[in-house]
């Protein structure tokens, strides 16, 4: 075996047209000379940046000190460095743009680590850019040194040591397009703090030296034949749809395929979005709490065509019992994700955009010599959509019902604005309840699983796209993670929602500790709601923030407070859902288990006629 | 678990071995031994490294090392169309007594005496492992006092090399 039997790789990547037609010597016949502070934000405005979130500290001042004289590139100065790591996340998965973090050395840079971390496993393109000490200090533990390029390693892409000034246009110019081309992800530029002080000649477009770099985003048209010809003979498929559409931005294509295909269509946490709640078509999310329609789909299908999805765990179940009966098609622009947990029958190595429209092509060639038939798969998932509607029983202690809460978010907000999750059991909740039109419309953590997520991901989705409604739809614990941004949002205009879905604990452990360790709830109270010392006041903390806090109670407040938060656009507002902590995410899937033992609701396995 | 042999031709970077056996460690791969030095084109080294895996996942490490931004090219070695060599220095007791009958190993191995002094010698031995590996099976007896040992080199047989297309490019 050797490298050489993939398919034809693009041809070497140059930075974008648009960077191209930018020419700095115009006239003069001589470069510019720059710092390199200055070349940073050359570089940075070149490639068409106009935000960046950031927070200074000794070995960027340089850096900052240029950012001042400048007005083409914003500035949003956050109040911890962690917060502008996932403000890029949220930046980039709103709008499919790069988005842009800055933190100083040593500490700065190492509280990037957990968003970085987080842009790796969901495949966010985010380009990070941290100060370093100078080049003849590196290696002596010198204040505030971190080893960050070392650090980062396994959760980057890429990563560049930048020491001297005239290296800066080509390092800044690969991280972005590394970032955003191929599979994208995060993307470290360190740069010692003499590299930024230096002058050098600013030369763009400066050469990229990448020659082991060369994404592919054209399929072998056997492979893509081959797949269309199972999908035509197949009488139980499905489209296994995950986040790689979104980022592929192939939402369009995927429409025009399962509706001249009329298969099945599942939609991963990633890919919420990514094809309409709406559709006839869609079965939902499957995986761990996924709906019974969409995870019986997968499991008992006879072929899964995997769009940009990678058989995660919690989506598979118990992989050796996952989709026993199932041939694969699996496309992915990441040659390492084929084969990686199922082996597949077709492996297309390619971009989703390009791949779903020679599908959408291939299938139609194949369909005139085979005549499918999936209807009574139809009936069969269809009566299962009947028979295990998503729903959620009242809470018997009285108090809300997060789900109703979250629901009447989705509901009075529309499929036009952006909901940031946190991680837990209201990210469930939110990726079940509101029902989502458009790609890039949902944001959360979804491989990595970040608490704190969502509030600063909120952030930036709003600089990113402003003239959006912006959710953070949060929990009691992740809130307390993060909420600091919200000075940021104060005062920078930036009004974001929120809504804190307050049961007074770390939820989704509860809910493990109730289902299966006796109920015994190990430090999973917070205190922060119905019946505790409610510490701290989340209504209090946000007006300290400068943000409208609302505390909610009840459910005939519920959508009072929300239309009071979608008419108050001159600061962030609070929302403060008092909810019952017995609440649960259902359906469920035990972990560790086939996804035939799906859970309704509790003690409750439905009898699906499996043979 | 069966061994192969991976050739990487790769950028020569800051940080470049760390990246690859960084990658071997994260995904839970042993790496048996690793060679790396200089190639016929500036700014490109070569990896040799010995790996004792299944197929299955060596294609998996084969395609996240393809991943790594400096990692160019890799290629199996295929023992039969391929020449496997380490390098082996080995300090060995010999004293009037027993120095006669050392090096008459060493004649029989085409190994060579590098250093010498009253009670030891030094010998230097290239071959596969298996040659290297049985000199060190003779010499046992008298007393192994120190091995230096490099990690395997290959390179494929014929015209063809390695780093031939990419240099085309």
């Amino acid at each position: 075996m050797t490298a050489d039997t993939s398919p034809v790789p693009s041809p070497s990547p140059s930075p974008s047209p648009s960077t191209a037609a930018a020419s700095v010597d115009a006239g003069q016949g001589k470069p510019e000379i720059l710092t390199g502070s200055g070349a940073i934000i050359r570089s940075l405005e070149l490639l068409g940046v106009t935000d960046v979130f950031g927070l200074p500290g000794g070995a960027v001042i340089p850096l900052y000190d240029e950012l001042m004289t400048q007005d083409s590139i914003r500035h949003i100065l956050v109040r911890h460095e962690q917060g502008a790591g996932h403000a890029a996340e949220g930046y980039a998965s709103a709008s499919n743009r790069v988005g842009v973090a800055i933190a100083t050395s040593g500490p700065g840079a190492t509280n990037l680590v957990t968003a970085i971390a987080d842009a790796y496993m969901d495949s966010v393109p985010i380009l990070c850019i941290t100060g370093q000490v100078f080049s003849t200090l590196m290696g002596t533990d010198a204040f505030q040194e971190a080893d960050i390029v070392g650090i980062t390693m396994p959760i980057t892409k890429h990563s560049f040591l930048v020491k001297r000034a005239e290296d800066i246009p080509a390092a800044i110019a690969s991280a972005h397009l590394i970032a955003s081309t191929g599979r994208p992800g995060p993307v470290l530029v360190d740069i010692t703090k003499d590299a930024q002080q230096q002058k050098a000649p600013f030369i763009w477009p400066p050469k990229l030296d990448l020659p082991g770099y060369r994404p592919i985003t054209k399929a072998h048209g056997k492979q893509v034949q081959a797949a269309a010809q199972l999908l035509a003979e197949a009488k139980k498929p499905v489209l296994y749809v995950g986040g790689g559409v979104i980022r592929a931005r192939a939402s369009e294509e995927l429409l025009a395929f399962a509706e001249l295909t009329n298969t099945p269509v599942v939609t991963t946490l990633m890919a919420r979005g990514a094809f309409p709640d709406s559709h006839q078509q869609h079965l939902g999310m499957p995986g761990m709490h996924g709906t019974v329609s969409a995870v019986l789909a997968l499991q008992e299908s006879d072929l899964i065509i995997a769009l940009g999805a990678r058989f995660d765990d919690r989506v598979t179940g118990k992989v050796s019992e996952f989709a026993p009966h199932a041939s694969i098609v699996h496309v992915d622009v990441d040659p390492a994700e084929i084969g990686k947990i199922r082996a597949a029958d077709v492996p297309i190595v390619g971009d989703a955009k390009d791949v779903i429209a020679d599908l959408t092509a291939a299938y139609a060639a194949a369909a005139k010599t085979t005549t499918p038939d999936i209807s009574a798969w139809w009936t069969y998932l269809s009566g299962l959509r009947e028979e295990f509607p998503l729903g959620y029983a009242e809470p018997t202690d009285g108090l809300m019902s997060p789900q109703f809460v979250i629901q009447r978010i989705g509901e009075l907000t529309g499929p036009e604005a952006v909901y940031a999750a946190g991680v837990g059991q209201h990210q469930m909740w939110a990726a079940q309840f509101i029902k989502y039109e458009r790609p890039n419309s949902w944001l959360n953590s979804g491989g990595a699983g970040t608490m704190g997520y969502s509030i600063p991901a909120a952030m930036g989705a709003k600089v990113a796209e402003p003239d959006r409604v912006v959710w953070s739809i949060d929990g009691d614990g992740c809130f307390q993670m993060t909420n600091q941004e919200l000075a940021t949002c104060t005062i920078n205009n930036i009004p974001i929602k929120v809504a804190i879905i307050n049961n007074s604990s770390l939820g989704m452990v509860r809910q493990w500790q109730t289902l299966f360790y006796d109920g015994r709830h190990s430090f999973t109270d917070l205190n922060t709601g119905h019946g505790s010392d409610m510490v701290p006041d989340f209504v209090k903390l946000s007006e300290a923030y400068g943000a409208l806090a609302i505390r909610v109670t009840s459910a005939d407040q519920v959508d009072d407070a929300i239309k009071l938060a979608l008419a108050t656009n001159d600061r962030p507002v609070v929302i403060d859902f008092v909810v019952s902590r017995d609440a649960m995410v259902w359906p469920m899937v035990p972990q560790g288990v086939s996804n035939s033992y799906v859970q309704y609701a509790k003690d409750h396995a439905p009898t699906w006629g499996e043979e | 678990m069966t061994s192969h042999v991976l050739s990487l031709l790769v950028e020569d970077k800051p940080g470049l071995l760390t990246r690859v056996a960084g990658l071997f460690a994260r995904r839970g791969f042993n790496i048996e031994s690793l060679a790396v030095g200089h190639t016929e084109v500036p700014g490109l080294s070569r990896i040799t490294i010995l790996v004792d895996v299944e197929d299955a996942p060596l294609e998996q490490v084969t395609k996240q090392l393809n991943k790594l931004i400096n990692v160019i090219k890799i290629v199996e070695l295929d023992p039969a169309q391929s020449v496997q060599r380490e390098h082996l220095l080995v300090k060995v007791r010999a004293d009037n007594t027993t120095r006669s009958m050392v090096l008459e190993a060493v004649t029989l191995f085409r190994a060579r005496v590098v250093d010498v002094s009253v009670d030891a010698v030094v010998i230097e031995v290239t071959g596969d492992s298996g040659k290297t590996q049985a000199l060190l099976r003779v010499l046992e007896p008298y007393g192994i006092k120190e091995i230096a040992q490099s990690g395997l080199l290959a390179i494929g047989r014929g015209s063809k090399s390695i780093s031939e297309r990419v240099f085309k490019n």
